[in-house]
């Protein structure tokens, strides 16, 4: 006991290395990295998230040791204004935990792959001194989500929460100044800034849910606001409503649900890894993290959590019909996550926060795990692209040189994420042919793997207090097996639509281990939280942060129709694509029988062509209308000119003019002049290099100080 | 003749040290080959190091030295807190001359070992400068500070420039040392002693002599001079652009200080009472000087004869902390400003000059600040240590100079000098326009600047790059020792 206590001290003080270690990485790779191999520069990286891992494996651990007892560990004094005191702590109880080790974990293991996979996103893109910038940027987003997840205000969650902000920035424009097709384009800069500015959106709702705290609960530290919410629930509840309301703004805008998720799916610009990392297993997630972490104040208001629902499960079906349209495999999969984390949302708005965090976690394994597979099939289409590209240039001795294939680059325009050109890689690509099916199978949900458990607790949960989004949800999961089985059936089967799918080649080892790792976690994460007597893992160690919880069993009838659904949404899949074998040029064979509908969902419904038109464009009205109007009209011809130019003009007509300048300030200024035109003169006379004159310079000083002092 | 008892040689004894040094490296230096003089180097470095060990380790002592049998109170020498540090940061200085100096000796061709000799007698006249408590021996160490400095001007014996400066450094330096003589003559015609203990006490009895008053603005001219203070600054452009450039740079931080060291004994221990009348004429010198080093820099063309003005203008704002002098409640945090000035200023003015060194080539080639055009993209770390010294010469954050200009101006303010504060603002911005001037040669024109590759020299532009950035974060510590040091003397 003694013992495990002692030891349970010595790890909480490690928490702030939560930070320090990917903040010593990048710093390594910032002023070191130049000199360093892409390898030693990766594995700088991995080896400072996978010390962030063991750090947040001791932290658990000592939660665990201590009964669930967290910590507080103060590392700075930082804010000390008026009433308002807040420290950099870092909060280490179960809850902050999991989202470390989730982040952590599967951050470490994407490092591992971003290795392989940018070691050759690099060349194809023809700039391989972004290598080292791409994992200083991995390193900065780890830390910067620890922040997140271990502030222990809401203060220090802002700041982790704009540092993630601004890593997804950087990272989505990593190829600013080009597409993916290796040709000048502006797009993906486009994509980073419309994500940056959407976000904007979110955390101002964010700041102002602070300013209600700070202003009406006097502190942002989360205990003090806990405590001092109850009363003021009891006195104005309109107040928690709108500081809930508005954080749910700040949610919808970091974790991508309507009306702000527009940004997420353009963000799939960023190389994979990153939309893995950032826009599917973790960045994302921070929203489900603050409804989770603010349970407290949801738990006083039953209409904010009732809308915190309906936003979430409106996204979730909303975003699943988006998918089916999608012809982008990472497009697919962005609407996917969409989808899932409208999931998740709902369930913490149900008030299932154990649902949601089990989700969360296990989403987080199946999702970097499809994301990462869909990268390795997109080299494996851009190595088939190269291979075929080099071999009509008959070049095909010099293979290594990677000068010739970039100046036999074709004038074709091929994009290797559509699914369109591939089918039949189960061939070409086994082992991620089999990676991803694991994946798709845990997302769909069909027992026993990650996805079943935790998606069936969010439909349990839903059943048993909200019917009707209950059935949206089901609904939603049915559409998720039907685009997935769309999916595999379009990229894995049936014969290649283009000559690189013929030619894809599988990735190597480094990126495939990782993505056997993830493989394992998402068949096996449903032991997490089993719905057995005695294998609520994680609903126990969730209870010792968040209090009591409902800890459910299996519903057959709940579980069967969902998986009854899954199976009936892939069969029908296959019908559609499976059955029959695609060629490049066909339509989609569901355009037919729903007609609009599915130019609707192709268009993804035309939500950014109605933002563009509702906000956007009034917004440039706004602007021209400043511009033209306000400024150039008002401002510039009416006050500018007219009224002061015109004034000033007539005062000067009056005779003003000779009055007061020519014979006033002009014979100021010209006298000035002369002045100064002396001084400079009787001084370059007397800096003249000569020594008398120097000595007279002296002798002089001396007379105007004796004169002074005799004189005074 | 009193015996010499032991407590003498204890309160002089880091300047016995050195002196013995100087000497006996004088006759090694004979028996080291051409070829192995950065032995001297080496040995004049270790000589500063031991001496600055022995300097340390008198922290917080006080003692007279050398004292008239039977009066206690009347003494050649003192060591206190003050001495302490203003030898320290002289040391310092010394440490940094010799970094400078071995690899640009070399290069110019103009090795030989007395230069250490001479640097290390120059700074024991330094010492000796603030350890003064007596105007005897402050006349004398401004004699043995001065005259190793004029012939290590002219050290460059095959340019012309060089001779020129040293001449006119030593004929101007014999002509304001008439002044100081004189002063101290009608001090001790007008008080009966030399003894700055004993001037303040018969001076605070009675009305002030007029006699003594103009004595101690003589003296105030001559060390004016030393410092280089507007109207007494003109030979500073010629003998800073026509000494070799170690030498200059060794004079522009050295002799300041022991000149401030200097001013802030002689008048802060012997003519508070005088401060009425002096106190306008250090507000006016001090003006005066920051206006004018200021405006005429900015004229330059010449790096050397740039930073010379600069060097004036910096002694305007040195200046500016003394002119309290006289109020008791002002002028320790003044003064403490004042001295911290001083160390942001040596540290800053060696980089910066380090950096021309390195820039410069034979026969004054590479001096020109158009020759920085291009330094960026060839050499950016040595671009980026410049930037650092011009952002602190004008005193822009984070850096050393900020936040000794931020004390200084604090300090000006809380003694009501609330005009001479604006004077120092306004012509600190108005000296952005010519630090910027370098910074933007460097960054946005093409050019080819040549350097070689000195470690040491290199090693101190960057240590002095790095102490300048994060001293201004952490400057608290330095300034406290600064306060506690000028608190004993008032």
């Amino acid at each position: 006991m003694l013992f495990s206590e002692a030891t349970t001290t010595s790890f909480f003080s490690l928490a702030p290395w939560l930070v320090f270690a990917p903040v010593i990485g990048l710093l390594i790779n910032i002023i070191i990295g130049g000199r360093f191999s892409e390898k030693l520069i990766g594995a700088v990286a991995s080896v400072a998230s996978g010390a962030t891992f063991i750090v947040s494996l001791l932290l658990a651990y000592s939660v665990w040791v201590g009964h669930g007892q967290g910590e507080s560990i103060f590392l700075a004094e930082w804010i000390h204004v008026g009433s308002l005191s807040l420290d950099w702590t870092f909060r280490v109880d179960s809850l902050s935990t999991t989202m470390m080790l989730v982040v952590s974990g599967v951050g470490t293991l994407i490092h591992i792959y971003a290795i392989g996979y940018m070691h050759e996103d690099v060349r194809f893109k023809n700039d391989p001194s972004r290598f080292r910038r791409f994992f200083v940027f991995l390193n900065l987003f780890i830390a910067a989500m620890m922040i997140l997840v271990s502030g222990d205000s809401y203060l220090m969650l802002f700041v982790g929460w704009e540092g993630v902000g601004l890593c997804s920035f950087l990272l989505i424009g990593f190829w600013f100044e080009m597409d993916t097709l290796a040709r000048p384009s502006w797009a993906n800069s486009n994509a980073a800034k419309k994500a940056f500015i959407v976000n904007r959106i979110g955390d101002l709702g964010f700041l102002i849910a602070g300013f209600l705290m700070f202003w009406y609960l006097g502190s942002l530290q989360f205990d003090e606001v806990f405590a001092a919410a109850p009363e003021l629930a009891d006195t104005q509840p309109g107040i928690i409503i709108a500081i809930t309301l508005f954080l749910l703004v700040g949610v919808a805008g970091k974790s991508a649900q309507i009306p702000l998720f527009v940004w997420l799916p353009d963000a799939m610009a960023g190389p994979t890894p990153v939309s893995a990392l950032i826009h599917a297993a973790t960045m994302v997630t921070a929203g489900v993290y603050l409804i989770a972490r603010s349970a407290p104040l949801y738990n006083l208001v039953e209409g904010a959590q009732s809308v915190v629902v309906i936003v979430g499960a409106a996204t979730a079906l909303f975003a699943a019909t988006i998918a089916v349209g999608q012809y982008d495999i990472k497009k697919v999969l962005a609407y996917s996550t969409i989808s899932q984390l409208g999931f998740m949302v709902a369930a913490v708005g149900m008030g299932a926060y154990v649902a949601g965090i089990f989700h969360l976690v296990t989403h987080a394994f199946f999702k970097a795990l499809l994301f990462l597979s869909a990268g390795s099939v997109i080299l494996g289409l851009e190595r088939g692209h190269h291979l075929l590209a080099h071999a009509h240039n008959g070049g095909a001795a010099d293979h290594d040189d990677e000068e010739e294939v970039r100046r036999t680059e074709p004038a074709e325009v091929f994009d290797p994420g559509d699914m369109r050109n591939m089918g039949g890689i189960r061939k070409t690509m086994p082992v991620t042919f089999w990676l991803y099916m694991i994946g798709s199978l845990a997302l769909v949900g069909i027992i026993p793997f990650a996805g079943f458990w935790s998606k069936d607790e969010i439909l349990l949960d839903a059943s048993l207090k909200y019917p009707a989004v209950y059935w949206l949800l089901s609904t939603a999961a049915f559409f998720t097996a039907f685009y997935m089985g769309r999916q595999i059936w379009m990229v894995f089967f049936g014969t290649a639509r283009h000559e690189a799918a013929a030619n894809a080649q599988e990735s190597p080892k480094i990126m495939t281990v990782p993505l056997m790792v993830l493989a394992g976690l998402s068949i096996l994460g449903g032991l997490l939280n089993l719905p057995f007597k005695g294998f609520h893992n994680l609903g126990h160690w969730l209870e010792f942060t968040l209090g009591e919880v409902e800890l459910l069993g299996l519903d057959p009838t709940v579980a069967g129709l969902s998986t009854l659904l899954a199976l009936a949404a892939i069969f029908i899949s296959w019908l559609l694509y499976g059955r029959v074998t695609l060629k490049q040029a066909d339509r989609d064979p569901l355009k037919k029988p729903l007609g609009f509908v599915f130019t609707g969902m192709e268009n993804k419904w035309f939500v950014d062509e109605a933002y563009k038109a509702m906000i956007v464009d009034r917004y440039t009205d706004v602007c021209r209308f400043l511009a033209d109007v306000i400024d150039s009209r008002f401002w510039h011809d009416w006050f500018h000119e007219k009224l002061i130019v015109g004034t000033y003009n007539w005062f000067s007509n009056t005779g003003l003019n000779y009055y007061a300048d020519q014979k006033i300030i002009d014979a100021f200024a010209n006298g000035l002049g002369r002045t100064t035109k002396y001084l400079s003169a009787s001084v370059r006379r007397i800096q003249n290099g000569f020594v008398r004159s120097y000595a007279l310079s002296v002798f002089l000083g001396v007379v105007l100080i004796l004169g002074y002092l005799i004189l005074k | 003749m009193p015996p010499i008892n032991f407590n003498d040689i204890e309160v002089l004894l880091p300047l016995i040290i050195l002196v013995i040094w100087a000497c006996l490296l004088l006759l090694v230096d004979l028996f080291i080959p051409k070829k192995h003089k950065w032995l001297t180097a080496l040995l004049a470095a270790f000589g500063l190091a031991l001496t600055l060990g022995f300097t340390l380790s008198q922290l917080g002592s006080e003692s007279n030295g050398f004292c008239a049998t039977g009066k206690p109170s009347i003494c050649m020498v003192v060591l206190d807190g003050f001495s302490v540090l203003v030898n320290a940061l002289l040391l310092l200085t010394g440490l940094l001359g010799v970094a400078l100096a071995y690899g640009y000796l070399k290069r110019m061709g103009i090795e030989r070992g007395e230069y250490y000799t001479l640097m290390l007698f120059s700074i024991s006249g330094m010492m000796l400068m603030a350890q003064a408590s007596d105007l005897i021996i402050v006349f004398l160490a401004l004699e043995l500070l001065s005259l190793p400095l004029y012939v290590l001007s002219a050290f460059a014996r095959s340019n012309s420039d060089s001779q020129e400066a040293g001449l006119k450094y030593f004929l101007l330096g014999a002509f304001s040392s008439g002044f100081i003589l004189y002063g101290i003559a009608l001090v001790y015609g007008a008080t009966g002693s030399t003894s700055l203990s004993q001037i303040f006490e018969i001076a605070s009895v009675g009305t002030s002599s007029l006699l003594l008053t103009i004595g101690a603005a003589l003296i105030l001219v001559g060390l004016g001079f030393k410092v280089a203070a507007v109207p007494f600054h003109m030979w500073t452009p010629d003998v800073y652009q026509g000494a070799p450039t170690p030498v200059t740079a060794f004079m522009t931080a050295g002799a300041k200080i022991a000149g401030f060291a200097a001013l802030l004994r002689v008048f802060g221990s012997a003519f508070p009472n005088l401060s009425e009348d002096i106190t306008p004429i250090l507000w006016a010198l001090s003006a005066a000087t920051m206006i004018v080093g200021n405006l005429l820099a900015i004229a330059q063309t010449n790096i050397k004869r740039m930073l010379a003005y600069s060097s004036i203008a910096h002694t305007g704002y040195i200046l500016m902390a003394f002119v309290p002098y006289g109020n008791p409640e002002v002028a320790p945090v003044s003064i403490a400003a004042g001295l911290f000035y001083l160390f942001a200023y040596t540290i800053t003015n060696f980089g910066a000059w380090g950096v021309v060194i390195a820039l410069e080539q034979k026969e004054s080639k590479g001096l020109q600040i158009s020759d920085y055009a291009g330094l960026r993209r060839k050499y950016p770390v040595l671009a980026g240590a410049m930037t650092v010294f011009m952002f602190s010469l004008i005193g822009f954050p984070p850096t050393l100079g900020m936040v000794g200009k931020f004390y200084l101006f604090r300090a000006v303010l809380s003694g009501g000098y609330t005009g001479l504060a604006i004077i120092g603002v306004v012509t600190s911005l108005v000296s952005a326009f010519y630090y910027l001037r370098v910074v933007v040669n460097m960054y946005m024109f093409a050019g080819e600047p040549k350097t070689d590759n000195e470690f040491w020299l290199r090693f101190t532009i960057a240590g002095a790059a790095l102490v300048t950035v994060v001293f201004s974060l952490v400057p608290q510590g330095l300034f406290a020792w600064a306060s506690r040091a000028v608190l004993k003397l008032f």
